[in-house]
């Protein structure tokens, strides 16, 4: 699996973008996605998914059940 | 661009548009000569305390900055360009679906800009306003969580504007590590927000920062921000860079908290102690709006910041603005500098024709302070120690040029025999909208300013005279297109004279509320 972003929860702020160790957030038109083939879920890198620590609003980083979970090599 | 500027008032003494401007200017000097040179006087220049406070090359720093002089507020402009929207902390009086609500006004930063968007945007805007001296990074986020943006930003202003100052805001968080780059772009000014420092005052301000690729909660979080920000103000103190330390006044969190606060960040080498209220609303969506914290009232606010901004009158004019606000006093013109203007200007920088137009901003703030001298040498002979509050309508130019009906806010005097001293703003909603006075407005503007004695406008219609008088605030017009010291010193012997000759009494007056909400001034 990967993080999804909720694009009508993302205000746009962009803290995300920076912290994320895969350079798998992009911004479209003010808000900002994942795109899910490079997301590792931080495994391996952080212990926590560093979107979903640094967006300032709950809920908005989710994981996207439409994809397998990720697996470390 | 046909509009004239905010300065210019109806009456005499005007200032021109830029495009009318003739001023002989001799060679390269800058502008110099302030009123603030005669400033014995409190608030002469906004500081006058401030100035005999401290050391001359700090006032020299401070004293033609609108967000720091009061005095300078009047005639200079400030803007800020809504660059960093990222943040790294949560704070209780904030939220980011909204922005802001306290440093950058709730969800109005209407465009976030690139670098280069925000570069153009500003040299647009001092091309078109010559006031406008002061650049800052406030957000919406925290200045020093988007370090590319706003030093990008500050990297370009530096080589095609040369002579704007530059200042930005953060939390404090990110400081330490950011230090050497602020000496770098000679940012001279730094304001860091300081609610605390005090982890366990902390954990009710701040739920949770996010901090070295870790979230953190509650005392801990705090315990970390607290100990950076001190870090990052001493070594900001170290290097000669000006700081300024806000705190938001939250009653029954910090209010008592904050005399702490403030010796702590004055032993750090702080010049500047601002305190300004808690906006709280539930419509803002924040922690503190949804749990029904109350914001203090303005005896509250001025208690606290009277302890803490100690006799110096820097920033009693704080409006709390937008991160995106643009224009003088508590006007916001950033609706005439949006992106799709900005691209359709045509802008020539013109370094000259800025240093003519804020040499005769000079002469007019040479002249006000010569009619405030006057005033008080007049007054003299009182020895009472009668002192009132009186709050006058103003659109500039530190005169009385404001129609009643027109004000959205307030500035407040506190009048003595011997001294006029700025103790604020307040806002108002607008009375006269379309041409009819709104009765249903007048009891807000009657609460904001019921602890003055008098309120001084350049004009007042019927209708609200007679509200004003029966609620004991003496509406005046008889000082239009004067400046404000000298006309409310004027008006104070005045009274004075009544008391003595029994015509009226003295009665002392109540508190006020300090309205909620963002200034939304058009």
């Amino acid at each position: 699996m990967a993080y999804k972003i909720v694009a009508s929860q993302c205000t746009g702020c962009s803290a995300c973008d920076p912290e994320c160790p895969n350079q798998a957030i992009f911004e479209k038109n003010g808000v900002f996605y994942i795109k899910p083939e490079k997301c590792t879920e931080c495994i391996g890198h952080f212990d926590e998914a560093q979107c979903v620590a640094a967006c300032p609003v709950d809920k908005t980083c989710i994981i996207d059940t439409a994809y397998p979970r990720y697996q470390a090599a | 661009m046909e509009h004239v500027l905010q300065t210019a008032s109806p009456g005499h003494n005007r200032l021109k548009p830029i495009t009318g401007i003739k001023v002989e200017v001799a060679g390269q000097t800058t502008a110099s000569g302030c009123g603030t040179s005669g400033g014995e006087g409190k608030a002469s220049c906004g500081t006058s305390d401030g100035e005999n406070d401290m050391p001359p090359e700090i006032w020299e720093k401070v004293k033609n900055h609108p967000c720091y002089s009061e005095e300078a507020h009047h005639h200079y402009a400030r803007m800020h360009v809504a660059v960093a929207p990222a943040c790294n902390i949560q704070c209780n009086y904030c939220n980011r679906k909204y922005d802001c609500s306290n440093e950058s006004r709730p969800g109005v930063v209407s465009q976030k800009l690139t670098p280069d968007q925000a570069v153009k945007k500003v040299i647009a805007v001092a091309s078109e306003i010559p006031q406008m001296t002061v650049l800052g990074i406030a957000g919406p986020g925290d200045a020093l969580a988007n370090p590319q943006k706003t030093f990008e930003t500050f990297r370009m202003l530096q080589e095609q504007a040369p002579d704007i100052k530059l200042c930005l805001s953060t939390n404090g968080l990110m400081l330490p590590d950011y230090v050497d780059e602020i000496a770098k772009y000679n940012v001279d000014h730094v304001t860091i927000t300081i609610n605390m420092i005090d982890a366990e005052v902390g954990e009710k301000i701040y739920p949770w920062i996010f901090y070295n690729h870790k979230r953190y909660y509650g005392r801990e979080a705090a315990q970390i921000l607290t100990d950076r920000q001190m870090l990052g103000l001493e070594m900001l103190t170290a290097r000669g860079i000006l700081t300024k330390i806000n705190s938001v006044l939250i009653p029954g969190v910090n209010d008592q908290h904050l005399y702490e606060v403030n010796r702590a960040v004055k032993s750090r080498g702080a010049f500047l102690h601002n305190i300004m209220p808690l906006i709280s609303e539930a419509e803002h969506g924040t922690v503190y709006g949804l749990t029904g914290q109350r914001g203090p009232s303005a005896q509250e606010l001025k208690e606290v910041q009277d302890a803490c901004m100690g006799g110096a009158n820097l920033m009693r004019h704080c409006r709390q603005c937008r991160a995106d606000a643009v224009g003088l006093l508590g006007e916001d013109r950033s609706d005439e500098f949006t992106q799709d203007k900005v691209d359709q200007m045509d802008v020539i920088y013109d370094l000259e024709k800025r240093r003519a137009y804020q040499e005769q901003v000079e002469i007019e703030r040479q002249a006000q302070n010569t009619a405030k001298q006057s005033a008080l040498a007049k007054q003299a002979d009182g020895d009472d120690d009668i002192k009132v509050l009186v709050a006058v309508a103003t659109t500039g130019g530190g005169k009385v040029n404001e129609h009643f009906g027109h004000a959205t806010e307030f500035q407040i005097y506190e009048i003595t025999a011997a001294s006029t001293t700025f103790v604020g703003h307040r806002r108002v909603d607008l009375y006269c909208q379309g041409g009819f006075g709104e009765d249903e407005q007048l009891p807000s503007i009657v609460s904001a300013i019921n602890d003055c004695h008098a309120v001084l406008v350049a004009k007042i219609g019927a209708c609200p005279r007679d509200e004003l008088l029966a609620a004991g605030i003496e509406p005046v017009d008889a000082y239009a297109h004067e400046f404000i010291e000298k006309a409310a010193l004027t008006w104070f012997a005045d009274y004075r004279a009544r008391v003595t000759s029994g015509e009226i009494s003295h009665q002392p007056r109540g508190d006020a509320s300090i309205r909620q909400g963002a200034f939304m001034a058009a």
